[in-house]
């Protein structure tokens, strides 16, 4: 039976590449158009397109529109680093369906157009071996189950100088049972030890 | 301080630590260990009688040494909780008890000299580390003379000697004569912003605190004479230039220049402060009473337990490091915990009042959430290929494998305590863990692709995802250029890198191959990254045997702020990559043309074991 949630399983892959100008930190160091169009010629790739600033809401809606209209099952954003941006791409095809680990993100701002500004050429080169290497990895990329867990409703605040305590006193007034652990026999810390505090001369305590 | 101890929601542990943390984001359990006071917390009503028949008398540690306390004492007069201790290393009460006073006149009872630590088990969703900072000690400076000449005090000093509550009920006097002086020097900078001594940040606070002093002495004595040597006066906050003015038309001196020289004049005792003033260009000598070490702010000394048991990170400067400077500054990297006031960095009262605030907002999105998504990237074992050889237990940092050789009981995760380094992934000799999400396929797929063209053009990095890869995120944030001959393959942990993934890059004619990680006290799975470095010395011995150079597998801890390093490991390894030569590489591939993944192997030996069975069975 065919699996459409896992079409890893499969080899029916149909893999959407979106390649980001991020205004001109990437496409002022290198050939985004040309990127585009030789991730089009990569294994499983259905589409390739050009975007301006993929984050932005008329880049995800990109993503989306492309992703309906193409039936993607792996979705390659290369646009800048995934330390970034890989949360808002993970929701972003979450919306319509695909597992956010179907999502694979390729990091050509940091990692090459703002390294590479002087050698368009040589960027532009690099940048195609990136998508290249981000596409074979969608291809074996799986949906991932995020597991939910209950919360324990209490906090444990570690320190009590005056940010140990403003923090004890924001949590419990706002319902919820706080530790408070001071290593010393009194809270207070270092604030407690000053006389008057800057810039108004009040006391410290 | 006082709305602490009288909330409802506030359990109060002080003389308290934290031992052990299990668990994760929304489901910590905690060891605190509340140390024995030596006098019932709930009992006692600081009625102070006890503190009268004391014998003992040791400096204050609160009042900067300036007065003594008894060994059972205070803290500081408005402490919470308002109760007693006593101070065992210095009481006479203890086995054999040979005073016993405070006991006898206890009206109360509740002095206890028997009494025990106890250790408290806590459940908690999130953790707040306010932690603090230590403050710096100036006697390495041998030019100020701190600890040589009296009456030169630190800032700290300064505040217990100006304070109602201090030593002295706040008549500011000079240490030798127990005079108020008539001049008084304050020197910025004090173990800050040096890259030799102290420490090379700005400690943030100091400037305004000086500030604040000479103000305070401008309204206590008036006429006396102030002046401040600094290298530049950082007054940026909300209403910190009106009173750097109000500072200045107060009469107090600002003299640009730090100190060379600071000498005591043996009779009067007198400072004789020598300065190169850096706006005149001349070198001047200033005669003044008493002089102040604006000390700078440190990163806790004592802070390496919470480091390990929290497993965070410390950024350069030895402070905690957040999860993003600029997005996520309140975070930690661990989920669940964040940071409030100067654990993460020097700030003042106000900075750490906000920070607070928003901890406590970050803890809530948490703690007011039902139930929470947990970590998705774990490992799993396929039991059939385990041989219950306990290997990945034995390099898992969370010890979150439960596995028994003897009972052949085979490996199976703890998948909600599994933080998803990779390292029983990549320790697995018979290839039976897949880590999630980057699995062996899916990394040595990137591996093909890389070198799949011009593979002798470059260079495969194999970069965590914590430090090493965002430490060339920074070098791109920086624009700082290197050349383009490097390819990064993602790994959550260094100890993720197998040792198959960088031979099969060799056999593929990679003529460079670079695993980098978080440096050791940074590593964000507590010391996974050990295990990378053990795995990288056994795979030089391994290269070399087989007459590869070892130097073609270069090994770099790079860390998140290190964007200068990273881009000079590239700018080295590519000189290196240049040198490999066409035979060498050539050389290698065949030297490597026999070699079989870890899984491969073991799935052949499964097959012929079975097909054996069979055999016997027909």
């Amino acid at each position: 039976m065919a699996d459409k949630k896992n079409p890893g399983k499969e080899n029916d892959l149909r893999i959407g590449v979106f390649v980001c100008e991020c205004g001109l930190n990437i496409a002022g160091s290198l050939d985004c158009e040309e990127v585009r169009k030789s991730a089009e010629t990569l294994p499983d790739v259905a589409v390739a397109v050009l975007n301006k600033y993929t984050c932005a809401d008329p880049g995800q809606n990109e993503i989306k529109r492309y992703i309906k209209e193409h039936n993607l099952n792996r979705v390659v954003v290369a646009s800048c680093s995934p330390r970034m941006h890989e949360p808002t791409f993970r929701a972003c095809v979450a919306d319509v369906g695909v597992n956010p680990y179907l999502l694979e993100m390729v990091n050509l701002r940091e990692h090459c157009s703002w390294v590479h500004l002087h050698d368009r050429k040589a960027a532009t080169e690099k940048a195609k071996d990136m998508v290249k290497v981000g596409v074979a990895r969608a291809r074996y990329l799986d949906p991932q189950i995020e597991r939910t867990v209950p919360v324990t409703k209490a906090a444990l605040v570690i320190g009590g100088g005056v940010a140990g305590i403003q923090t004890s006193l924001d949590l419990a007034d706002s319902g919820i049972q706080v530790y408070l652990v001071e290593k010393g026999p009194s809270i207070g810390g270092i604030m407690a030890a000053l006389d008057k505090t800057y810039p108004t001369m009040d006391c410290s305590i | 301080m006082m709305d602490v101890g009288r909330h409802p929601k506030i359990k109060l542990f002080a003389y308290s630590e934290v031992e052990e943390v299990s668990g994760y984001v929304g489901n910590f359990q905690v060891k605190v260990r509340k140390k024995a006071r030596y006098v019932r917390e709930k009992d006692c009503n600081a009625c102070g009688e006890c503190v009268k028949v004391c014998p003992v008398a040791v400096p204050d540690e609160f009042q900067q040494g300036f007065s003594s306390r008894k060994a059972i004492y205070l803290q500081l007069p408005q402490a919470v909780p308002s109760a007693y201790l006593i101070d065992m290393q210095t009481c006479m009460g203890n086995n054999p008890i040979a005073c016993g006073k405070c006991a006898e006149v206890c009206e109360k009872k509740c002095i206890d000299y028997d009494m025990q630590d106890e250790i408290i088990d806590l459940k908690v969703g999130a953790i707040v580390v306010a932690t603090g900072m230590d403050v710096y000690d100036p006697t390495e400076l041998d030019e100020y003379g701190y600890r040589s000449f009296e009456n030169v005090i630190t800032s700290m000093e300064f505040e217990r000697l100006i304070c109602a509550s201090g030593a002295t009920q706040g008549h500011f006097i000079r240490p030798t004569d127990h005079k108020t002086p008539k001049s008084i020097g304050f020197i910025q900078c004090v173990g800050s912003r040096s890259e030799k001594r102290g420490k090379s940040y700005c400690s943030n606070i100091c400037c305004m605190n000086t500030i604040k002093d000479s103000v305070l002495l401008c309204d206590h004595y008036p006429g006396t004479e102030i002046k401040v040597f600094y290298i530049d006066i950082r007054a940026f906050g909300k209403a910190f230039e009106d009173l750097y003015r109000r500072s200045k038309q107060e009469g107090v001196k600002y003299i640009r220049g730090l100190p060379g020289e600071v000498v005591e004049d043996p009779k009067t005792k007198n400072l004789i402060v020598t300065v190169e003033n850096t706006t005149t260009g001349e070198v001047e000598r200033h005669e003044i009473e008493m002089l102040v070490l604006s000390v700078g702010v440190l990163p806790r000394q004592d802070g390496s337990l919470i480091q390990k048991l929290l497993t965070l990170s410390l950024t350069a400067d030895g402070f905690f490091m957040e999860s993003h400077p600029k997005l996520k500054p309140v975070d930690a990297p661990t989920k669940g915990v964040f940071f409030a006031g100067c654990a993460e960095f020097p700030k003042d009262v106000k900075d750490s009042v906000t920070q607070a605030g928003a901890a406590a907002a970050r803890s809530e999105i948490i703690l007011n959430a039902d139930r929470i998504k947990v970590e998705a990237i774990t490992s799993m074992v396929d039991k059939d290929m385990c041989t219950a050889c306990e290997i990945c237990y034995r390099a898992c940092p969370y010890k979150c494998i439960l596995v028994d050789r003897e009972k052949k009981t085979p490996a199976e995760i703890i998948e909600a305590a599994c933080a998803g380094c990779g390292t029983c992934g990549a320790e697995c000799p018979f290839g039976a863990v897949t880590m999630r999400h980057f699995t062996d396929t899916q990394i040595i797929a990137q591996i093909e692709a890389i070198l799949e063209e011009n593979p002798q053009e470059k260079t495969v990095v194999f970069a965590c995802n914590w430090c090493s890869y965002a430490g060339g995120d920074m070098a791109g944030i920086s624009r700082l250029q290197y050349p383009p001959n490097q390819r990064i393959i993602k790994t959550m942990c260094s100890g993720r890198v197998d040792e198959e993934f960088v031979l099969y890059a060799f056999k593929l004619g990679a003529p460079m191959v670079l695993v980098s990680g978080c440096h050791f006290a940074d590593c964000h799975y507590i010391d996974a990254n050990r295990w990378t470095v053990k795995r990288v010395e056994k795979l030089w011995d391994k290269l070399e045997k087989m007459g590869i150079r070892p130097e073609r597998l270069q090994l770099e801890w790079i860390s998140a702020a290190e964007g200068q390093k990273f881009a000079k490991v590239m700018k080295e390894v590519e000189e290196m990559r240049k040198k490999v030569t066409k035979e060498e590489i050539e050389f290698t591939k065949k030297a490597l043309a026999d070699l079989k993944f870890k899984g491969e192997k073991r799935r052949a030996k499964l097959e012929a074991d079975k097909a054996k069975m069979e055999k016997v069975v027909v």
